[in-house]
């Protein structure tokens, strides 16, 4: 009952943290000093057809008002028109967000399946060379800016060495070769049955998925390489090697599973980073992803995209917190 | 289970597996695609009745033709294109185009004058942002169909509301909006009263080059060579794809893997040039950048002020060192290229000069100031050396950095003191930018022609009186006298300080050819460009 509570009172919220979300960035959209009417007339245009365009886009009414007619919209689930793309906002989002989403997972797997043993081997090797190497490497990965390490990236895997494409989501060749189903590009070339497809897409992801998961990885280790130092000060793990387990049961088996709680909030955490959209990543590789997306509505005071954009990151968030939450409650017996 | 050993060998061969497993998917550009590197992300729309950005335009041109074009070498010179002949009457009202027989639209249509009317009419109704430039002859959506006629299949009528300088209707059908479109494929598109104009805003209904195949926004614009054309391009697509970053830009081009990069930074640019395997393309552009100085300041309502600051600056340096080829120094309202459009430089750094006209001026103690500017390179360094010229002279300039739509949304609220700024010409003729540059008839704040002269609350009656004139001109040689008076007078009263002019510069790998940067955005062609 009291885990059924818990639930519901995080599940109500949602809506709350989602209304504020909505009001702040209208607002803040509202007072940025950007004319949005600019964004669709241009800067020539007369007077008339400026006036005109403000008046249809509703923006010379009170601002209670508009954000009113907003809301009214949204409940009905149209996020308006991008002024930018001239497309529907969910349109585009459906179109944007999924390049940002096999990055990101990607990314991720990079990022954790990499940081977490990195991470692990420094604290059982704390103060050894091995750890000394693994901090290097670390504070290398999460001080160098990942502009300038894709870059780097580009120069020596793409210039130089030639073993991986360049930038872009795909080579020219098989551009519009594979009909969008999810919009991830991976999985999408698997429904076709494309596998050159498949190859070229992959090959694509390589490069920026490694160097936004360098940047994630070097995080990631040095908080396992944290919690796993306390864990592993613990009495039960003294315990644990005076029965006499191995090496190996007591660090994975005890160790381990002691700070996976701790550590799932922090991989949820960078992964709903990731999600937000890496925009000088995405720039650099051209990858047509969430953040050029969010960053160009912005510049452009496309406010219905960047209103829209910004809900859906909002909501990953929302939903990452609530997945964290629940693998609490269900890797934690105590919060059980 | 994975022991150390295990996890550093598969560490140690991942990159072989990489290489072998993804090399042979990326290759060089087949040989019947050109790609181009730009950054299109100010698309808004395809339309040619509603893009007024410059990547939309210019795909645009590509796309459609219009009756009339100015000749890129010589833009005094009006050529033909859907129309075979035109003729004037000699009140000035009334213009007759004959069009060309045999001509096709992509779709396979004919064209005919139906498709013209429609065109002319639908920018007229429509009256989205570059409408005013047809609008402009006293068209209207209740007059259109008697200003806008076709008496017979070949022939267009148009009639409009006062005698004008005939050559400026010319150039303004030759802009961007006067884009012919095939009436009887977008009547299949029209939803309610929109003519057309959402799908439009994604596909094509033209008779030039190309055909839009797709566009993606901010991401790629795909060209098919339209059969149908005279002289189809030497090439089946074109493929344009958003290369934001200049870096980028240059990999792509040296490794093959683009034909024609088009937003390279200078130093990027010298990197290549020389280098026999790359070959430049270059062209100015009809785009000026100057300093906007705010008469609602008291120091800058100053005559002698607004010319110190002018002999203040130090152009040839700014153009040498900071925009190599991508500026060059120019500084009359009218850009090179241009009928009538001055060349000489006038202004040169002259700080003993400034600092007489600022003491003359009674502002010898000198004054603090604010710049906006956009921040992007290489305005910002830019900015940086007129902060240093007008420091020379007592002026303290306090820089304001910002993104490029925050300093217009400044300016045209009026509510900047010096802004530096760009402005592109919207069409050939020489009014475009005379009428911007020198035009306010009303200097409130309930005025409907917001020109830059408004912006800057800056009125010259004079200047004013004699540009609206000068539209209306019938004798081609006096109308280009006086834009040279014109441009004379500005330059010695105005609050602008007129200092650069863009040049575009491509860089194509050996072997492409026929690219042609043209000064206007729709004057680009890609119609020509081939691939050994």
């Amino acid at each position: 009952m009291r885990r059924l509570r818990g639930l519901a009172a995080t599940a109500a919220s949602i809506p709350i943290t989602l209304f504020g979300l909505v009001l702040i960035t209208f607002l803040i959209g509202r007072v940025v000093p950007i004319d949005p009417v600019l964004a669709v007339v241009g800067d020539r245009a007369p007077q008339d057809v400026y006036e005109r365009t403000k008046r249809e886009m509703g923006l010379d009414r009170p601002l209670p008002e508009q954000f009113v007619r907003y809301g009214v919209q949204l409940a009905q689930g149209d996020f308006g028109r991008s002024v930018m793309t001239s497309n529907r906002v969910s349109t585009d989002i459906a179109r944007f967000f999924p390049a940002t989403l096999e990055l990101a997972t990607i990314a991720l797997l990079v990022a954790t399946l990499v940081g977490v043993p990195l991470g692990v081997w420094a604290a059982v090797r704390q103060g050894s060379w091995v750890d000394q190497t693994i901090r290097v490497v670390c504070l290398s990965g999460h001080s160098i800016p990942v502009f300038v390490l894709a870059l780097i990236a580009l120069l020596v895997f793409y210039a130089t060495l030639g073993w991986a494409p360049g930038p872009g989501r795909q080579d020219v060749l098989f551009q519009d070769m594979v009909p969008q189903v999810t919009g991830l590009l991976l999985v999408d070339c698997v429904l076709a049955g494309d596998w050159d497809s498949l190859r070229d897409a992959a090959a694509h992801l390589v490069l920026p998925s490694l160097v936004l998961g360098a940047f994630n990885m070097a995080y990631i280790a040095r908080m396992t390489r944290a919690f796993m130092l306390e864990a592993l000060r613990g009495e039960f793990i003294v315990t644990a090697r005076a029965k006499g387990l191995s090496a190996a049961r007591v660090i994975w088996g005890h160790a381990f599973g002691n700070i996976l709680v701790r550590l799932v909030t922090v991989v949820a955490l960078a992964y709903a980073g990731l999600l937000e959209g890496a925009v000088l990543t995405e720039t650099i590789f051209s990858w047509p992803g969430l953040g050029q997306y969010l960053t160009g509505s912005l510049l452009n005071a496309d406010m219905n995209a960047v209103l829209g954009a910004t809900l859906v990151v909002g909501l990953t968030y929302v939903g990452l917190n609530l997945f964290a939450d629940l693998m609490y409650r269900l890797l934690d017996p105590r919060v059980r | 289970m994975l022991n150390r050993r295990a996890f550093i060998g598969t560490a140690a061969a991942t990159p072989l597996v990489w290489t072998t497993s993804f090399a042979p998917a990326f290759a060089e550009t087949p040989k019947d695609v050109i790609v181009m590197a730009h950054q299109i992300d100010d698309i808004i729309s395809l339309d040619p009745q509603e893009s007024f950005e410059f990547s939309g335009n210019e795909v645009c041109g590509n796309v459609y033709e219009k009756l009339v074009s100015p000749d890129t070498k010589d833009p005094t010179v009006i050529k033909p294109e859907l129309a075979e002949r035109w003729e004037t009457s000699k009140d000035g009202l009334t213009t007759t185009f004959k069009i060309k027989q045999g001509r096709k639209f992509a779709s396979g249509n004919p064209v005919t004058a139906e498709d013209v009317v429609y065109t002319l009419t639908r920018a007229v109704a429509l009256n989205k942002a570059p409408a005013f430039i047809i609008n402009q002859f006293g068209f209207t959506k209740a007059n259109a169909a008697e200003t806008i006629t076709a008496p017979d299949a070949s022939t267009v009528v148009l009639k409009i509301k006062e005698a004008q300088s005939p050559t400026f209707l010319l150039y303004c059908l030759s802009a961007n909006v006067g884009g012919i479109v095939d009436k009887k494929l977008l009547l299949q598109h029209v939803v309610g009263d929109d003519y057309g104009n959402a799908w439009l805003k994604q596909n094509s209904a033209g008779s030039n080059a190309w055909v839009v195949r797709s566009w993606r926004a901010s991401e790629s614009v795909a060209l098919d060579a339209n059969p149908n054309y005279p002289t189809p391009p030497g090439v089946k697509r074109l493929l344009i794809l958003h290369r934001p970053d200049p870096s980028a830009q240059l990999l792509l081009l040296q490794k093959g893997d683009i034909d024609i990069a088009r937003t390279l930074a200078p130093e990027q640019i010298k990197l290549l040039e020389g280098n026999p395997d790359f070959v430049k393309v270059t062209a100015s552009k009809a785009s000026v950048n100057y300093l906007a100085m705010n008469q609602k300041h008291p120091m800058l309502a100053k005559p002698e002020v607004r010319q110190a600051i002018k002999w203040a600056i130090d152009y040839k340096t700014i153009a040498a060192n900071i925009t190599p080829t991508v500026y060059e120094v120019h500084q009359a309202f009218l850009p090179k290229g241009f009928p009538a459009a001055l060349t000489d430089q006038p202004f040169q750094k002259d700080v003993e000069k400034a600092r007489g006209l600022m003491k003359a001026a009674g502002a010898e103690a000198g004054f603090e100031i604010t710049l906006d500017h956009q921040s992007n390179a290489p305005f910002g360094d830019v900015a940086q050396a007129l902060q240093a010229d007008l420091a020379a002279i007592g002026i303290k300039v306090k820089l304001v950095a910002a993104e490029f739509r925050q300093v217009i949304t400044k300016t045209r609220a009026r509510q900047h003191e010096l802004a530096m700024l760009r402005w592109g010409s919207d069409y050939m003729d020489p009014h475009s930018n005379a009428e911007t540059f020198c035009m306010n008839p009303d200097n409130t704040e309930a005025a409907t022609n917001r020109t830059v002269a408004w912006r800057s609350s800056w009125q010259d009656k004079d200047l004013t009186d004699r540009a609206a004139a000068n539209v209306k001109e019938l004798d081609g040689d006096r109308r280009v006298k006086e834009y040279e008076r014109l441009q004379r007078d500005h330059q010695e009263r105005s609050p602008f300080a007129i200092m650069l002019q863009q040049v575009e510069v491509a860089m194509m790998r050996k072997g492409t050819a026929g690219f042609e940067i043209g000064p206007l955005s729709d004057r680009s062609v890609y119609g020509r460009i081939t691939k050994a």
